[in-house]
């Protein structure tokens, strides 16, 4: 059995001058949820593309259960996939259900299985309703189902939680928890860190048609040198002493207000502030610390002149 | 190459079949075919100042006129949408992403839109032939169901354009532009220009071959075969002088029609991969 069940190696596609992926190579193993994280117009849609086959790509090579996605071998894979594009268009003119049955028979599920997916994605209630009535919500429940049909092994999410409310998420991850309990490999989308990095055991962040870093969210962190800030609110008259010890012991830039003190500075260096501030901190105030999260350096990345964490202050 | 699977095209075609059939498409055409049939059977000669029916082979020759008008401006319309329309209300990649290559979604929608359109041209031709059954005799009525054959397979070679025009075009309003150019060019404009050639030409161009070019249109093909298979209406049409006995061979000018049907298909089959 294959492990990597995605593989995709240096692929490059262009539509005219603009480089949509720009040598992306990335492997998801088998079981996994993968989290691909990035701005619209990143590359998400297009490398989701090229891995499903519908676009084909100018260079490179991805593998599907280390399968090329052409020749013969592809309605076998195909029936494998489930796909949740991004803006799911259906057919207005019919039911849940029958959208269901359509899809089902194309991907040669028996039509029986449709209801069960219906249910699971809470939409039993609405089955006969016709898809023109539903709501964004209902539509991307009804494309959800559409991806489970057939017991996929691998599911390709596009923004799947768009148009869902905060209980709709939890129900949609509570799913994808459940198929990733069963061994499917699910690989989803998102421009909302703060949604996906709990939920994910890998992502990588894309920008530009390429990837930036791949890794577990712990990784990343670690890999990236997050630095921390820390906000210190001395006594008054206090300020003045504190900001010159920290100038004196290397924090020179330190910036201040009337009523406070702020630092960034790398993780290790949080201990020896401390103890620089050691004689102070009885006529402290207050003290903030926080982590430059994830979402700050994801955010970097759009902007590309950021070159490491000290100049995220 | 990936070979065909015969299922697949099944559903997509049962899909498009009955959507025209929910939508009321069906039902609306095959009205507007039998009223005009009626219609031009009961009152086709009104002009000449008496109402009635006069005979099957007049009425065909009437409702050749009308039908050689709507059936492939009908066509080209239920065609031009079926792949770009898809495309671009974004439908077209969840499809793409199931187990059917692009050839079965094509050739998927030709067959249920083919079976839309016949299935209204029969009904509504058939419900007119029903009714004027029992004025006719055994062969008008052979005649009336090859009418009502070649009907549809005009019908099916402007889907099978309008197909084409929808697989290479960039947008549904670029698609129904071309659609209406097509049906400008073949049903209005073709036989002018090549009556304008042989007369510009004084005959001394094309005069031999001229009855073949009428070949290039399937509408004229269409026109020839219902007006070549009944001899009293033959001599109404000058076109009897100059056509030759070898074309008026309905196997062959079928044939030819069936051919027309095939291109545009290949052209789109071509294109869409």
């Amino acid at each position: 059995m294959i492990n990597n069940v995605i593989e995709v190696v240096h692929i490059k596609k262009a539509f005219g001058e603009i480089r949509a992926l720009n040598d992306v190579s990335l492997s998801v193993t088998r079981g996994e949820v993968f989290g691909l994280i990035g701005h619209n117009g990143a590359g998400k849609s297009t490398l989701f593309k090229a891995m499903l086959g519908l676009i084909k790509p100018d260079a490179g090579e991805i593998l599907i259960n280390g399968t090329p996605l052409h020749g013969e071998a592809f309605r076998r894979v195909r029936r494998h996939i489930g796909y949740l594009p991004e803006n799911i268009v259906f057919y207005d003119n019919l039911s849940g259900l029958e959208t269901l049955h359509f899809f089902a028979d194309l991907k040669g599920v028996a039509k029986t299985e449709c209801q069960a997916v219906l249910a699971t994605v809470g939409l039993d209630h609405a089955a006969t309703r016709r898809v023109r009535g539903y709501s964004k919500g209902m539509r991307q429940r009804l494309g959800f189902a559409q991806a489970l049909l057939g017991q996929p092994d691998i599911l390709f999410l596009d923004e799947p939680t768009t148009g869902l409310d905060p209980v709709g998420i939890r129900e949609f991850y509570g799913i994808v928890n459940d198929l990733k309990q069963r061994g499917a490999t699910i690989i989803l989308t998102s421009h909302i860190l703060a949604e996906i990095q709990e939920r994910v055991d890998r992502l990588a962040l894309m920008s530009s048609g390429q990837i930036q870093a791949t890794g577990s969210v712990h990784q990343l962190r670690e890999n990236l040198g997050l630095p921390m800030n820390i906000e210190l609110f001395p006594a008054a008259g206090i300020l003045p002493l504190a900001l010159a010890a920290l100038q004196t012991g290397g924090f020179s830039h330190a910036m201040h207000s009337e009523i406070g003190i702020t630092v960034t500075c790398p993780r290790e260096q949080k201990i020896p502030l401390f103890t620089l501030l050691a004689p102070y901190m009885a006529e402290m105030i207050d003290i903030r610390i926080s982590e430059t999260s994830l979402e700050d350096v994801f955010h970097g990345y759009a902007s590309p002149k950021l070159n490491g964490p000290e100049k995220n202050s | 190459m990936i070979g065909i699977e015969l299922s697949q095209i099944r559903v997509i075609a049962a899909k498009e079949f009955w959507d025209r059939i929910r939508n009321r498409w069906v039902v609306a055409i095959a009205i507007v075919f039998a009223v005009f049939a009626l219609l031009i059977a009961y009152f086709g000669s009104a002009q000449q100042g008496s109402v009635g029916f006069k005979g099957i082979e007049l009425t065909i020759a009437s409702l050749v006129s009308l039908v050689i008008y709507l059936v492939p401006l009908i066509a080209l319309i239920l065609g031009y949408d079926a792949i770009v329309g898809e495309r671009e209300r974004g439908s077209l990649d969840l499809l793409l992403s199931m187990p059917i290559t692009r050839l079965e979604l094509l050739l998927g929608k030709f067959f249920g839109l083919s079976a839309a359109l016949a299935f209204s041209t029969l009904a509504g031709f058939g419900l007119a032939g029903v009714l004027l059954a029992p004025e006719i005799d055994l062969n008008s009525l052979y005649h009336y169901a090859g009418f009502v054959i070649s009907a549809i397979l005009m019908g099916m070679a402007f889907l099978s354009m309008g197909v084409m025009v929808s697989v290479l075009a960039q947008d549904r309003t670029r698609a129904s532009g071309a659609a209406i150019a097509l049906w400008f060019f073949y049903v209005l404009v073709f036989d002018l220009l090549l009556l304008g050639a042989l007369v510009f030409s004084g005959g001394q161009i094309g005069g031999d071959f001229f009855p073949y070019l009428l070949l290039l249109n399937p509408a004229d093909i269409f026109r020839i075969l219902n007006i070549f298979s009944m001899s009293e209406v033959k001599n109404l049409y000058g076109l009897a002088t100059v056509f030759p006995e070898s074309l008026s061979d309905p196997k062959l000018l079928g044939a030819i029609m069936i051919l027309w049907i095939v291109a545009p298909l290949g052209i789109a089959a071509w294109r869409i991969e």
